[in-house]
């Protein structure tokens, strides 16, 4: 707004990353700054690219499951699950429809923890760390469910190709129920807390706007796209696992809260909602859950021979927590596959960075950068060159600068 | 965004087919149903002539704006081949297909135009291609590298399969590389192998 009224000023260039290498896509960010508000924006990925592909492709699709499950630290079961539904197709397995039940539970069972870790962050970055603290209590109890069910918090190796590794037992069932039943009971009050919060509403509602035909153009996925008024969910519009029979609808920002508009409040308003339609999701599967087999074929050498004959290309597709994700694979008759595609949903959302933040302000940064729920958490270090004397900024600076506006804002 | 109807996989190849004749080389749509009800989604696969590409996604547009997931490729050894990885319809329940895209380029002449002006969000995916592939996307706005570190080496194209790939003086394979030896002694000392008994699978609570 007052940007019209910004005398000219010498633009500086702020820098920010690469961030911590030991976060999936870290990325180095350069921000064209005139006063407090960003003109220009690029950005660097892959600073630790980290070749996974290239691995695969000297890999049998057994060995690949496992290293899917090492793509993203968070997302643990969408990349396994999109690779897995890629060779089945390829090799023509029928997989159990228990199998795809189990798969869509903890599919599911993931988006809630991914969205609450998201909505903990978001909360951090705005100084509100009593909610995050709040967000990351609650998280626990979905990520218990998921050691209880899979093993492990994270990398579950719970997919194999043709189906799942462990089943679910008719003990675990009243646990899982726990914990939907702990979920229900909060939903109400964190909307609440995220929702009905004026200082929330002043940082987040109209900062970080993406117009539903940038959204389309720009290939944008997921929450993202749903808060832009895109209305796509892999789970609603392309059946997989046990998708095709449950009821699922693609949530968009509801008319009662303004509609889609786009902004980050819209972001955090359809992740909040999610929350509610995965616990719907599970509860439908519990009830439908076929019995009968959970693999189509358990011994391994059978599975490899068959992988090891299949000629032919598929597609891989399932909506992960941040949208998207999709691989490609080709094999021709060999042990590893002759390509394999791994699109991630981060992957499609990084070019919305650049409207997104065209306009904004130096200390919206972290909220804007972390409401499409990038694979990378924030910034690990700023350098800002002024007059081409670089002055260093830490992500606790970074932080600082946030949250002070929030206090400007609360006064 | 416009009024083009809800078409069945079939139609969406026949109207390519209609519009292309001969120059769609192959086209199939492969299908797949899971869960109880095996509810059927659809993949569409259209492999183009060269100079058909554009006209191709232009056609693609003309139905209903697509979202690109990705631009995938296979080294074929004398050829590469592209393929743009579209979906259509999203937003229709269960009626969204994904139309696959080919097009190959010959190992002599490898060049694209790119797709940025019909779909900005494809410029991602076009730069990747170039660095991976080694081909050339011509007037991308765009043409720095994305994911491959600056002091890569030139000429080295990661997905390729021929002598431009990735040498095997490049790779450094973990099991080869011993201890550091400028550490320190790790605080436990390290353990003997002891026969141990064999414990229950555990997994249950």
């Amino acid at each position: 707004m007052s940007a019209e009224k910004t005398k000219k000023t010498v633009p500086y260039t702020v820098p920010i990353g690469p961030v911590h290498p030991a976060l999936k896509e870290p990325v180095m960010f350069t921000f064209g700054m005139e006063g407090e508000i960003v003109r220009t924006v690029d950005f660097a990925p892959g600073q630790t690219h980290r070749g996974i592909e290239w691995m695969g492709m000297r890999r049998n699709p057994v060995q690949i499951v496992h290293l899917t499950d090492r793509v993203c630290g968070i997302c643990g079961i969408v990349h396994s699950i999109s690779f897995a539904r890629a060779v089945e197709q390829i090799v023509g397995i029928e997989v159990p429809e228990r199998a795809d039940y189990i798969r869509t539970i903890l599919h599911e069972l993931e988006r809630i923890q991914s969205h609450l870790l998201w909505a903990g962050v978001a909360a951090h970055e705005l100084g509100f760390d009593s909610l995050f603290y709040l967000a990351w209590r609650v998280r626990e109890e979905s990520m218990d469910l998921i050691e209880n069910l899979t093993g492990n918090r994270v990398n579950y190796g719970i997919i194999q190709v043709g189906g799942v590794r462990r089943d679910i037992s008719d003990e675990q069932r009243p646990l899982i129920e726990k914990g939907l039943a702990y979920y229900e009971g909060l939903l109400d009050q964190m909307a609440t807390l995220f929702l009905e919060d004026s200082t929330i509403r002043m940082r987040c509602r109209d900062h970080g706007f993406l117009s539903e035909d940038d959204a389309r153009k720009l290939c944008t996925v997921g929450p993202s796209a749903r808060a832009s008024g895109l209305n796509m969910d892999v789970r609603q519009d392309y059946p997989y696992c046990a998708y095709g029979d449950l009821d699922v609808k693609a949530i968009l920002p509801p008319a009662e809260t303004g509609g889609p508009r786009g902004d980050v409040y819209d972001r955090i308003i359809v992740r909040l909602l999610e929350i509610g339609q995965s616990v719907g999701i599970i509860r439908q599967c519990l009830d439908a859950m076929p019995a009968g087999e959970i693999l189509w074929e358990p011994k391994m050498a059978k599975l490899l021979a068959a992988c090891k004959k299949a000629d032919g290309e598929a597609i891989g597709r399932v909506e992960a927590p941040r949208g998207e994700c999709m691989h490609y694979v080709r094999m021709a008759g060999k042990e590893a596959p002759e390509s394999w595609k791994i699109k991630a949903s981060t992957y499609s959302n990084l070019m919305s960075w650049i409207p997104m933040l065209q306009g904004e302000q130096l200390a919206d940064i972290p909220i804007i950068v972390a409401s499409i729920d990038p694979c990378l958490s924030c910034t690990d270090r700023v350098t800002v060159v002024r007059d081409g004397k670089p002055d260093i900024l830490t992500k606790e600076d970074l932080t600082r600068l946030s949250r002070e506006k929030t206090r400007r804002l609360m006064q | 965004m416009n009024a083009t109807p809800h078409l069945i996989p079939q139609q969406v190849i026949d109207r390519f087919k209609e519009k292309f004749g001969n120059g769609i080389r192959d086209a199939k749509v492969t299908e797949r149903g899971e869960g109880t009800k095996k509810v059927k989604a659809y993949n569409i696969w259209i492999r183009v002539d060269r100079e058909l590409f554009r006209p191709a996604i232009q056609e693609l547009i003309g139905i209903r704006f697509p979202h690109l997931a990705v631009i995938a490729g296979n080294d074929l050894g004398s050829e590469i081949e592209l393929l743009y990885i579209f979906s259509v319809f999203y937003g229709q329940k269960f009626g969204e297909y994904m139309v696959t895209i080919g097009v190959r380029l010959p190992k002599s002449d490898l060049t694209i135009p790119t797709i940025t002006d019909l779909i900005p969000g494809a410029l991602f995916s076009e730069r990747e291609k170039q660095e991976f592939f080694g081909i050339t996307v011509i007037d991308i706005p765009d043409g720095r590298r994305l994911f491959l570190p600056e002091d890569f080496p030139q000429g080295v194209y990661p997905w390729r399969k021929d002598e431009t790939g990735v040498p095997p003086e490049m790779i450094k394979n973990l099991w080869e590389v011993d201890r550091p030896s400028d550490r320190p002694a790790p605080p436990v000392p390290e353990k003997t192998p002891v026969a141990e008994e064999k414990k229950d699978g555990g997994g249950s609570q």
